[in-house]
């Protein structure tokens, strides 16, 4: 297990170090002047120019300026966005949380779906049920997910009116920010009207939630499908069989478990995938979190935001691969001499 | 996975119990109304913009002023003065101040004294006085005031006692008392002043507002919402609605979406109109705003500087096919500067005729009969007066093509587009006026005026002598004919010399839930959610509380003077 920890911290910094020269770079090849990209003080006076030019040791030479850079980052000073002029990382910290909660559910809801789904398609393999489950999932995995979002707000929010269409909860709602994960700040706070806010956040989930989940839980129906298929095929179930164990016995106790496994490796891959779906959704359900925003950077040029922001995107999407693969690993003892 | 059901099985608990909580959902939507509005205010202070979207959200929710407009001929009457008198060479107007105006207590400040004079006095020289300490505070720019030529008018604020206010005028202008009436002339509170002046941090005051109005800033998060609280110590009766939220949406699906999926009460410019109509529980209203869409020239630069090539551009426009194009047939066609609903309209103004021949032949002799190139500045935002800059520029471009004029269509983000008009970047440019109060000066000084031209709102650069000396005759006599008979003469200057084309008067639209009662919208300046209520909530017809008090200590006044709004 030290080797296996020794060897994912070792990629992971290799990743970092990759990724920070990526985004030094980036300032580089951004139109204009490489100090105001990566500080973003489009408007400061030639003296707090000087001041930042210093900060960022713009005389040195380019390694020395990078390792500067990565000492920015470290501080946690990400720049101020050219739009707002506001600090990115107060920023990014007040928006991640979103996109961490919606994506979380969406995963939830896309496991929960998918992976009983692509069970049973295999458990009734090559028959009606198995042909039904795959079209459907191959239809869902072709939706384009803004055009599914689109419709799901003209069905549920405006014609039949069940869900609400944009936002993460009604405005009239106070929440005081905490934690940045809605729900738990809603029982955090002593607002009088806490459990009405709880369901009105709730009925805002939904909606984005399942419109995300649709594209991974076709792909986890197939996972499990495929994975429960080659289970199913192992001279173990076959022994159990023989035995003469129930259905119910071999499927619950010995090959739900064993797919599972196989399974959960792919989350954290798909995790990745989530978030980018994540992005398109929050601007199509006016989600209040780091896609939305990061594509809002896009249409002001606003190269600091795009920058600092597709840093700590990827960093944080590699955060939770390397989370995944302990989880496999704890798991999984097969996995951890890999 | 037992930990699973343990999960869901809390949600779906937590869930279960808010059906016990029922009262408080009705008590909380009921007493709250939620405004889709298209856009961000840039400041809290109103003195300091003339943007529609900026006085929508602050001008009649956060403050009040000395007199207010009522009714549909607009006769002004008492707001924070609960009377007022105009001596008879029209140059000294004094105002009795309310003794009962509470100011805003908010989590920045807390009032420790009602509304005085120094209030008024403060709100006034701030605009007036270069040396005053607040003068500068966001810039020292007053674009309304500047263009109304508030400075040269004012000649002294007299502070008379505690609650009265004189202003001594240089020269009698028939349009003061409107322009004080206008959501621009708000009082601000002196006190608050002094407070942020002790704390350093005085531009505080246009950002962390504090008023007299309606309601207060609860909470403004930029580009998503403004919270406002009902002001329980206003001086005409509270507010019925006790939250007004102001959900920023920019996007038009956006806001329809909303609207539809009942998340915003009401909501600023809808669109698709008949699917708002067919809706039951939606209503569509309109008013016949002051406003003027316009086609306007850059006359500092060539070929505009030739009245010719204007006028030729001015026969070479289809106007009713714009009309239909781009307002679905929604507005007035404009024929001048004035809309109909205006007191000084004149009648006797035709139509422009529609000729490109003669247009053609008036290019020719102004020495472009090869044609030109010209640069058409669209706006890139949807406004009352121009639904769609765009695609009536389109249709200018496709006009212009039949007498041999290429038209380049340019269009930057908004704040941008407004800038690079103001530094005269343009050639022709497609943008429009909504007037501030009723009076008929309201667009000629503005929009044309030779020191409108310094100020940035005169954007054509057209500066004639003849037209600011008649403009200027019309302001100095309250006749009223007299005063139709100058705005007519100008009107025909302006119809002879074309620094913009007219092109409509829109209405101005909005839509909402059949649940929301009371008037928001008004022809002119800003919106108004003090008169509005949700049903089921209490039903109050509010009164607007007029002069009741009679010791208001009255000087000087001799009878011949006339006096307005006692009772």
């Amino acid at each position: 297990m030290l080797v296996f920890t020794l060897r994912r911290l070792n990629l992971f910094i290799f990743t970092m170090i990759l990724l920070t020269l990526l985004s030094f770079s980036l300032s580089f090849l951004f139109p204009g002047d490489a100090v105001i990209n990566i500080s973003g003080a489009i408007n400061a006076t030639p003296t707090q120019l000087i001041k930042i030019k210093n900060s960022y040791q713009t005389d040195s030479n380019i390694f020395w300026q990078y390792i500067v850079y990565l000492e920015h980052i470290v501080k946690g000073n990400l720049g101020i966005s050219m739009a707002s002029q506001s600090d990115i990382g107060t920023e990014i910290l007040s928006l991640l949380p979103a996109t961490i909660e919606l994506s979380l559910a969406a995963l939830f809801v896309a496991m929960f779906i998918g992976i009983p789904l692509g069970f049973i398609a295999a458990i009734k393999h090559n028959k009606a049920a198995d042909n039904i489950i795959l079209s459907v999932s191959m239809l869902g995995y072709s939706i384009p997910v803004f055009w599914l979002g689109l419709l799901a707000i003209l069905t549920f929010s405006i014609t039949l009116g069940w869900f609400p269409s944009a936002g993460k909860i009604s405005l009239l709602f106070e929440i005081e920010l905490i934690t940045g994960i809605q729900f738990i700040d809603i029982l955090l706070s002593d607002s009088p009207y806490k459990w009405q806010a709880f369901s009105d956040a709730t009925a805002h989930i939904i909606l984005p939630a399942f419109v995300i989940a649709v594209a991974p839980a076709t792909i986890f129906i197939r996972l499990a499908r495929t994975s429960m298929i080659e289970v199913l095929e192992t001279s173990y179930i076959k022994a159990a069989n023989a035995k003469g164990l129930t259905f119910q016995q071999i499927i619950f106790r010995h090959a739900i478990r064993n797919s599972l496994i196989k399974i959960i490796r792919h989350v954290g891959l798909q995790f990745a995938n989530l978030v980018t779906i994540a992005m398109v959704t929050e601007v199509i359900f006016s989600w209040p979190g780091i896609g939305r925003w990061l594509i809002e950077s896009i249409y002001h040029r606003d190269y600091t935001a795009i920058q600092s922001g597709l840093l700590v995107l990827s960093c944080f999407i590699f955060v939770v691969h390397i989370l995944t693969d302990f989880i496999y690993a704890a798991l999984n003892p097969l996995a951890r001499g890999k | 996975m037992n930990n699973l059901k343990l999960v869901l099985m809390t949600w779906l608990g937590a869930l279960s119990l808010c059906s016990c909580n029922n009262e408080s959902i009705v008590s909380l939507s009921e007493h709250s109304v939620i405004y889709c509005a298209e856009g961000s205010p840039e400041t809290f202070n109103p003195q300091l913009v003339t943007s529609g979207t900026t006085i929508d959200a602050t001008s009649n929710q956060l403050y009040d002023r000395l007199i207010a407009y009522k009714g549909k001929e607009n006769k002004l009457i008492p707001a924070l003065a609960k009377s007022w008198h105009v001596t008879r060479d029209g140059k000294k107007v004094t105002f009795y101040l309310r003794k009962d105006v509470a100011f805003h207590q908010t989590d920045y400040f807390t009032p420790s004294r009602f509304l005085t004079a120094d209030d008024v006095m403060f709100s006034f020289n701030r605009i007036l006085e270069s040396q005053h300490p607040f003068h500068f505070v966001s810039g020292g720019s007053y674009p309304f005031f500047q263009n109304i030529g508030l400075r040269e008018l004012i000649e002294d604020v007299e502070k008379i006692n505690e609650y009265t206010v004189r202003f001594h005028l240089s020269h009698a202008d028939s349009s003061f008392l409107a322009n004080l009436a206008t959501d621009f002339a708000i009082i601000l509170s002196a006190e608050y002043a002094e407070q942020l002046t002790k704390q350093k941090i005085k531009a505080n005051i246009d950002t962390h507002p504090i008023g007299t109005g309606p309601f207060k800033l609860k909470e403004y998060r930029v580009g998503s919402l403004i919270r406002f609280y009902r002001h329980e110590q206003y001086w005409r009766e509270p507010a019925q609605i006790e939250q007004l939220v102001f959900d920023i949406t920019p996007s038009n699906t956006g806001r329809l979406t909303k609207l539809l999926a009942k998340e915003c009460d009401v909501t600023a410019y809808p669109i698709a109109h008949e699917k708002i109509t067919q809706h039951k529980d939606l209503t569509l209203e309109a008013v016949t705003a002051l406003n003027v869409g316009y086609f306007g020239f850059n006359v500092s630069k060539p070929p505009f500087d030739n009245k010719l090539v204007r006028q030729a551009i001015s026969y070479a426009i289809n106007k009713k096919v714009l009309l239909e194009a781009v307002y679905q047939g929604k507005a007035e066609l404009a024929n001048s500067l004035l809309p109909k609903t205006s007191w000084a309209f004149d009648e006797n103004i035709s139509e422009q005729e529609f000729n490109p021949i003669l247009a053609k032949s008036l290019l020719e002799v102004a020495g472009y009969s090869q044609g030109f190139t010209m640069d058409l500045w669209a706006m890139p935002v949807q406004r009352p007066y121009n639904p769609n800059a765009i695609t009536m520029a389109k249709l200018i471009q496709a006009d212009l093509k039949n007498i041999g004029i290429k038209v380049v269509i340019v269009s930057y983000e908004w704040n941008a587009f407004l800038h690079r008009l103001q530094l005269g970047e343009h050639q022709s440019f497609l943008l429009g006026w909504s007037a501030d109060h009723p009076d008929p000066d309201n667009f000629f000084s503005p929009m044309l005026s030779c020191s409108a031209t310094h100020t940035g709102s005169n954007t054509t650069f057209w500066c004639n002598q003849e037209y600011d000396d008649i403009i200027q005759k019309a302001l100095q006599t309250t006749n009223i004919s007299l005063r139709k008979e100058y705005y007519s003469q100008a009107m025909n200057i302006l119809a002879q010399e074309v620094p913009l084309i007219p092109i409509a008067h829109s209405k101005r639209y909005q839509a909402r839930g059949n649940n929301v009662t009371g008037n928001i919208l008004a022809p002119f300046g800003g919106i108004n959610f003090y008169p509005v209520a949700k049903n089921g909530s209490l039903q109050k017809s509010i009164k607007i509380k007029t002069v009741s008090d009679d010791d208001s200590v009255i000087e000087d006044i001799d009878d011949n003077d006339i006096k307005i709004g006692e009772k």
